[in-house]
């Protein structure tokens, strides 16, 4: 690169950064940064993504894994957010593998969840955003899961007939020493710890 | 003998842990030593993915990188921990930058990511290292009669690694067939039990366990076999709570597929942890046994 260009030219004047730079389809196809882009463009709304997913066909999504896709390109962005969709997604990869145009909508589903997470705009009434945030907290903490951190995230949004039926379940598991009673935790937790805070500072004081 | 790095993952430390001893059981028999990773980390199931992809990478690259110290190929036992290490170590083989990255933080801990150590599920070093003509040779006690739904579930099959068969799988049938028991087909044997949904939405996860359920007692399956530790607390522990939501009475028993071959093998059930499921496994195997005439000749 020649870096000794005597008289550069005059600057253009900048421009003002346009309200939306990024629109939202274009910011939904990069949020697979680790591992992809994810071409949601090509898609051809045949609806096999839907059909396939047991959760979808069993009627428990409000927006099906194709109407996602529609709503993301036409810019339908609070009501994407707002979807239980990917929350409900089970990650069965189903969808991924049956689509015709190597769309990976399952990592779209994951690139979605991390989304709503970032923005804190997700829907509240849902279970699984905070159970997510328990999960990863407990895993920062000791390198292992441990069941009985888990249930607190969830058990208090159920119904007492559902309660009590976990509750009977747990006590037979527990029985049949299934149940951990402590919780494990890695041999070398310390530096466990300080490369999880090369990758995420944590905002901790030290 | 061949040896892998061992990474049992949470799940079989206690609520699976049949799975664990079943495994090490069957294994023994087989010529297989599995060298358990030490101070593995959890893998993340689908959480970490969930918040941010490359923490969910980082700590699966923790657990790579301690069995490249060891020079060892990886052998997970669940599908879903069998699932993030293998597509990490592909990650970060195809992205070098990622891997910059994430040995930057490695570090830390004295360990680099190299990539050299495969992943394999359990079941796939017991179908094709090992292979079913060795494991048919270590059969002492064919389990004749016994009427057995394989259920592959998804993560050993999906998403596809390369070209294989992710639509009609067989070698869970085969692997059946050689323990001398009958593989039942059933039309979900390829679809989700729901998961971790059993946490975040209970209600469709029940009705796909109930969906399930159904298949594979339609098609006269004595016992469901797996290969993952969530299908089979899903399957099994929440099968009470399908009867009681939609009116069903399904008492099938769920066995991990290490049992069922540990069983032909001749292996106590006692030491492959029979006798902690809540469906009782042994029942469905005495039956088959007594109603099945042995074989003349043989």
């Amino acid at each position: 690169m020649n870096t000794a260009s005597p008289e550069p030219a005059a600057a253009p004047p900048i421009a003002a950064p346009p309200d939306n730079p990024l629109s939202f389809v274009e910011e939904i196809r990069h949020l697979l940064y680790a591992s992809k882009g994810n071409p949601i463009n090509t898609c051809i709304q045949c609806g096999t993504c839907s059909a396939t997913c047991p959760v979808a066909s069993g009627g428990f999504m409000d927006n099906s894994p194709r109407r996602i896709i529609a709503l993301i390109r036409a810019g339908f962005k609070d009501q994407v957010l707002k979807a239980n969709t990917f929350w409900y997604c089970a990650s069965c990869y189903q969808c991924t593998v049956r689509c015709p145009r190597n769309i990976d909508i399952a990592e779209l589903m994951y690139g979605l969840k991390r989304y709503t997470v970032w923005k804190a705009a997700g829907n509240k009434d849902l279970i699984g955003p905070t159970f997510t945030e328990t999960f990863v907290k407990m895993i920062l903490r000791t390198g292992r899961s441990y069941e009985p951190v888990l249930a607190t995230s969830y058990l208090f949004t159920y119904g007492l007939p559902e309660m009590i039926q976990e509750a009977q379940t747990a006590t037979v598991l527990m029985l049949k020493g299934r149940l951990p009673l402590l919780p494990a935790r890695i041999k070398r937790l310390e530096n466990f710890k300080r490369v999880i805070k090369h990758i995420i500072p944590l905002g901790d004081k030290e | 003998m061949k040896t892998y790095a061992y990474f049992p993952g949470c799940s079989l430390e206690k609520m699976a842990r049949s799975y664990h001893t079943s495994a090490l059981e069957t294994c023994r028999v087989l010529g297989v030593e599995l060298r358990e990773l030490e101070d593995w980390n959890c893998c993340g199931a689908t959480a970490y993915f969930h918040v941010d992809e490359l923490l969910a990478y980082t700590l699966c690259a923790r657990n790579l990188a301690m069995a490249e110290q060891q020079k060892l190929p990886v052998v997970a036992p669940c599908s879903g921990c069998y699932k993030n290490l293998y597509f990490t170590r592909d990650h970060l083989n195809h992205d070098a930058d990622l891997a910059e990255h994430i040995n930057e933080a490695l570090a830390e801990d004295n360990l680099k990511f190299r990539g050299d150590s495969p992943v394999h599920h359990l079941i796939e070093v017991f179908v094709k290292d090992v292979g079913l003509p060795a494991l048919k040779a270590k059969v002492t006690h064919p389990l004749k009669g016994l009427r057995v739904a394989p259920y592959y579930g998804c993560q050993i099959l999906r998403p596809r690694k390369d070209k294989e068969d992710v639509e009609q799988p067989r070698f869970f049938e085969d692997l059946v067939a050689a323990c001398g028991a009958e593989p039942v087909h059933y039309p979900l044997r390829l679809t989700c039990c729901g998961g971790a949904l059993i946490i975040t939405n209970r209600e469709a996860a029940l009705s796909l366990v109930r969906n399930l359920l159904q298949s594979a007692v339609q098609a006269k399956a004595a016992v469901i076999v797996t290969a993952c530790p969530l299908c089979q607390v899903n399957l099994e522990c929440y099968q009470k709570q399908v009867n009681k939501e939609f009116g069903t009475e399904f008492h099938v028993p769920v066995m991990y597929f290490t049992q069922l071959v540990g069983l032909a093998m001749g292996i106590p059930p006692k030491r492959l942890g029979i006798g902690s499921e809540l469906v009782a496994v042994m029942p469905a195997i005495k039956e088959a046994r007594e109603t099945e005439p042995s074989p003349a000749g043989t």
